[in-house]
């Protein structure tokens, strides 16, 4: 059952959450007035690291034939892809670095080594998602129009085929984020006007050729005899960035305790409930530094999805805060190793391929008492259980 | 002098790099069958070096514009979605057109509180610049660019590899005190292309009257300089103010070209012996000033004195004024709210965001959250200041803004 009222299942009462809303401010202010050299330093040299690395990368492949330049040039690629798309992309155009006044490190310039255009990902993601999170029928990266990772969401038989669309996904994950933004249910329900379709396909089209003309026929080209080889390094340098950004996107908000919510929810909703719907349908995962420079600082889900636009090189210092006030507020903070997170995401995909096997049960209410609910409480009384384990 | 701090450029700027975001992503004309490694190589000298040809080569450089196009354009296909720019510059900074980028080669102390900044370029500057034409100068304080526009002194020439403008520390000024004292040479600045329509002409007119208040002399200054280089120099009065001899910037080399054109005569009044120059004396001083061409630059009042003389004698025409900076007030609420490009215009008040401002002109704008998170609905402001309600902060002309979550403080210009 999906949560409709975030402060009645947070036990909060209307004061509380915006006392809570108010310390979050709090923190927004003291991190922009905070902002300076070191943080522009940070982005810069993250960008120079990634575009080296792209060149080395691009030089080793021209070697491609010798076994070793293939797996090296290919590491390399795939690591700047990584890069490019997770920390640097995603974060310059979520506006993250607009404070800068630098039109070449800017939301409204930036485009990213994807076949994705940058103007349907700010959409689909930086409004849709992160506005509606979570919110069914309004925000289309729950499950992405193909997965069921909610029991809220009905079954049908085509979910059966669950695992296989999740793996063809994640080899391919590129390929939906780029026609993710077209909105294939609304074109099928014709909600949308074909001609902005058209439009949006066009868009696709040229940046698709050009990314696919870069990686499969430029670079191969230029590699002479060594053809073949440079391409099937392209393409698996592709692969491992797709299955990495996958990866760490899934862990985001499908792990066990990040809530789904109904649109009623959306009624009235004021900005400190955005925050604490923001705060409970996200899921952090936890790791040393790279880790977190590699996924795109997306570990820290939970302060992303609550400071979207604040530099992801300030989510660490922001994380000790957010869950100091959890503590406060008693509220949850879901967190783990990535692999317990991914493990939890790619359980609950796996059993909802299912039917649920009995209505999840109705609650509304996080449990009250011990200050800190086990995450297997939490989720069971979020009513986003999944069936098996609702009947054990 | 700091000419027009209300420039243009930086939201040009930024609209030029959206535009060309767009362009680059579609720009599918060139499709080059490049074979053998040398190709990559060759497509990225080719646009070095045309790059070169175009900065040195005069006539022959600007018909080599196309190929160097065509050159990025090839390196393109490599580098997409970036540009062959976008790894250039980080063998050397000059080696972008993306955002013209310059390098500080010397500092030169012209007084105590005046600097003169002699910058090199990098790809993509023009030296077609008109005398008296400022340029736009950005740079980073506290991770973020800043930009003001300011006369470039030096006079036009094509493969000098150099310009020069001149800075005074304005007392309210930050970035101005931070340009005169604190860039060392070597470091890396930007540059907004020249601008302005306070221009000598070319051939310029036979007479000519340059009146200068202060840092006022800067645009004049690379007028003259323009003239000293010609083997005639048309009859020119120059008068010019200074608070007291050794804040007359540029003074010894003013004295010396005035010693070698008989028909440059240079009038000094200093504040602080001859008091202010007053136009009752111009008369006096200048007897034929309606036969000439007039260029004034100086504090506001002077202008102002300027404009209401000249055109009190009908000759309005003949009166060329450069503005000083406009100051914007940080404590109004509201404003009227210009669209540029759609063309409307609206009264708001302190509370109304930018955004409702545009919906209720019927501007067609961008929106997606409608809570300042999503930055769908950034547009460059071009001039004025605007609040963001959300917690005060004050965002000046050229740059991106929330339009969501920004009102207007005071009259403000948005490129939507």
């Amino acid at each position: 059952m999906p949560i409709s009222d975030v402060k009645a299942f947070a036990h909060l009462s209307e004061a509380d959450v915006e006392a809570f809303a108010a310390e979050l401010d709090g923190i927004r202010t003291d991190i922009e007035e905070s902002l300076g050299p070191d943080d522009a330093g940070y982005i810069r040299s993250v960008i120079r690291l990634q575009r080296r690395l792209v060149v080395a990368a691009r030089i080793t492949l021209f070697a491609s034939a010798l076994p070793a330049a293939w797996v090296a040039g290919t590491t390399m690629l795939g690591l700047s892809k990584i890069l490019e798309n997770m920390e640097i992309g995603h974060n310059v155009m979520h506006g993250q670095w607009d404070w800068m006044n630098d039109p070449e490190i800017h939301s409204g310039t930036w485009e990213w080594d994807t076949t994705c255009p940058a103007e349907g990902w700010k959409h689909s993601h930086n409004f849709v998602h992160h506005t509606f999170t979570n919110v069914l029928g309004k925000d289309n990266d729950v499950g992405y129009g193909i997965l069921r990772v909610t029991p809220d969401q009905k079954w049908s038989p085509a979910n059966l085929g669950q695992p296989v669309y999740n793996t063809l996904l994640a080899l391919l994950f590129e390929w939906g984020v780029a026609f993710h933004d077209l909105d294939i249910e609304a074109i099928r329900q014709r909600r949308k006007d074909p001609k902005e379709t058209l439009r949006q396909l066009k868009l696709i089209g040229r940046k698709v050729r050009r990314q696919v003309g870069k990686d499969y026929i430029v670079f191969p080209l230029l590699s002479g005899p060594a053809f073949l080889s440079t391409l099937t390094a392209n393409a698996t340098a592709n692969i491992i960035r797709n299955l990495w950004a996958y990866m760490i996107i899934f862990c985001g908000h499908f792990p066990d305790g990040a809530e789904k919510f109904s649109e009623e929810e959306l009624d009235g909703e004021t900005p400190a409930e955005w925050y604490l719907r923001q705060l409970l349908g996200s899921a952090n995962f936890e790791g040393g530094r790279v880790l977190h420079v590699l996924s795109g600082s997306l570990g820290y889900q939970i302060e992303h999805h609550l400071f979207p636009d604040l530099p992801s090189n300030r989510y660490p210092e922001i994380a000790e805060r957010v869950r100091a006030l959890c503590e406060k507020y008693d509220l949850p903070y879901t967190s783990g190793p990535l692999l317990r997170q991914y493990g939890q995401t790619l359980r609950t995909i796996l059993q909802l391929s299912l039917p649920n096997r009995k209505a999840a049960p109705v609650h509304q209410l996080r449990p009250k008492g011990p200050k800190r609910a086990t995450a297997e409480e939490l989720r069971r009384h979020a009513g986003t259980v999944a069936p098996q384990a609702a009947v054990s | 002098m700091v000419a027009n701090e209300t420039n243009f450029q930086r939201a040009q700027g930024l609209s030029t790099v959206l535009s060309m975001a767009r362009n680059f992503r579609g720009a599918a004309a060139a499709r080059p069958l490049l074979t053998g490694a040398a190709g990559a190589g060759a497509a990225v000298l080719g646009a070095t070096l045309l790059e070169v040809r175009n900065r040195l080569g005069g006539e022959m450089g600007a018909r080599a514009a196309v190929p160097a196009d065509l050159a990025r354009n090839v390196g393109a296909r490599m580098t997409t979605p970036l540009l062959p720019d976008d790894y250039l510059h980080l063998l050397n900074p000059l080696w972008t057109a993306r955002e013209i980028r310059g390098r500080v080669v010397k500092v030169v102390p012209e007084t105590d509180d005046a600097a003169t900044l002699v910058i090199k370029p990098g790809w993509g500057w023009s030296f077609d610049y008109l005398p008296g034409q400022y340029a736009g100068i950005g740079v980073q304080v506290d991770g973020r660019w800043a930009w003001r526009s300011y006369s470039i002194t030096s006079a036009p020439v094509r493969n000098q590899g150099h310009i020069a403008i001149t800075v005074k520390a304005m007392p309210e000024g930050l970035l101005s005190a931070h340009l005169v004292r604190g860039l060392d040479p070597g470091t890396i600045v930007r540059l907004a292309l020249p601008q302005g329509e306070f221009v000598l002409p070319d051939p310029p007119p036979p007479n000519i009257l340059f009146w200068t208040g202060g840092s006022g002399i800067t645009p004049v200054m690379a007028m003259l300089r323009t003239l000293n280089r010609r083997a005639t120099m048309p009859d020119v009065v120059h008068i010019h103010s200074a608070p007291s001899r050794d804040h007359f910037i540029f003074g010894d080399e003013l004295r010396a070209m005035a010693e070698s054109h008989p028909n440059l005569r240079l009038m000094e009044y200093f504040d602080d012996v001859d008091g202010l120059f007053e136009l009752s004396q111009l008369d006096e001083v200048c007897p034929d000033w309606r036969q000439r061409q007039v260029w004034v630059c100086g504090p506001a009042p002077m202008l102002k004195a300027a404009e209401a003389h000249w055109e009190e004698q009908g000759l309005a025409s003949s009166l060329h004024v450069e503005r000083f900076s406009v100051t914007l007030s940080a404590s109004a609420a509201g404003g009227l709210v210009t669209f540029a490009r759609s063309g409307k215009t609206i009264q708001a008040d302190g509370a109304t965001t930018l955004l409702e401002a545009g919906e209720k002109a019927g501007v067609p704008m961008p929106f997606g959250c409608r809570m300042g998170i999503c930055h769908t609905c950034v547009a460059p402001l071009t001039t004025g200041l605007v609040k963001d309600l959300r917690n005060g902060n004050e965002y000046s002309q050229n740059q991106g803004i929330q339009t969501c979550i920004t009102a207007a403080a005071g009259d403000c210009t948005i490129d939507l």
